[in-house]
């Protein structure tokens, strides 16, 4: 088949996965498969709240099933660099419902 | 198929797709496979203000499972070629 969006092109680079329960998990891409299944190095989940600024959680070397993927990102690395994000406040996003 | 082919020829233009977080997401339509997993470029969350998370993500591969509606553009919408497609494909099973 036809070259279609596969995450070739994302490897080794930084990520950010949003999951079906709204968490979003930003790593450097290791691997992939068919299914969506990811694995993510140093890796680290980024927690959106209304009351304070964004939390950055270590959480290392990681592997997310497919089913509970929503989107993976390209993380601009100058764009991000220039996000304050101690000044973000937002809801934590939804989780998907099928 | 029907559907995989019909997003084939959009490559190029520019939907909004709504995901089943509620999330819509804006971008050029860059590839799309049999699973219906799309890739958009130059992506932007179309209420920015209230979700944030996506701020410095330009390029991004979304799960077709997670797809809830493609918006496509009005010029991209042949209705009497899917008309022809979709009975073709109902008659052969």
């Amino acid at each position: 088949m036809s070259a279609g969006p596969g995450l070739e092109s994302l490897v080794d680079q930084t990520i950010s996965v949003i999951t079906n329960d709204g968490r979003n998990i930003v790593g450097v891409l290791k691997g992939f498969d068919q299914a969506t299944n990811i694995i993510l190095d140093e890796s680290h989940e980024r927690v959106y709240s209304t009351k304070e600024g964004v939390q950055q959680l270590v959480l290392g070397l990681y592997i997310i099933r497919g089913d509970n993927i929503s989107v993976v990102g390209e993380l601009d690395e100058d764009l991000d660099s220039n996000l304050d994000l101690s000044k973000l406040r937002a809801h934590p996003l939804k989780p998907v419902i099928h | 198929m029907l559907f995989f082919s019909y997003f084939k020829d959009l490559v190029g233009r520019e939907v909004t797709v709504e995901l089943k977080n509620d999330l819509a997401i804006r971008g050029t339509l860059h590839s799309v496979d049999q699973y219906l997993n799309i890739k958009l470029e130059n992506t932007r969350v179309v209420d920015q203000d209230k979700y944030p998370h996506m701020l410095s993500v330009r390029n991004c591969f979304i799960r077709g499972s997670v797809v809830r509606y493609v918006q496509l553009p009005p010029e991209g919408v042949d209705i009497e070629l899917l008309h022809d497609a979709t009975r073709r494909e109902a008659r052969s099973g």
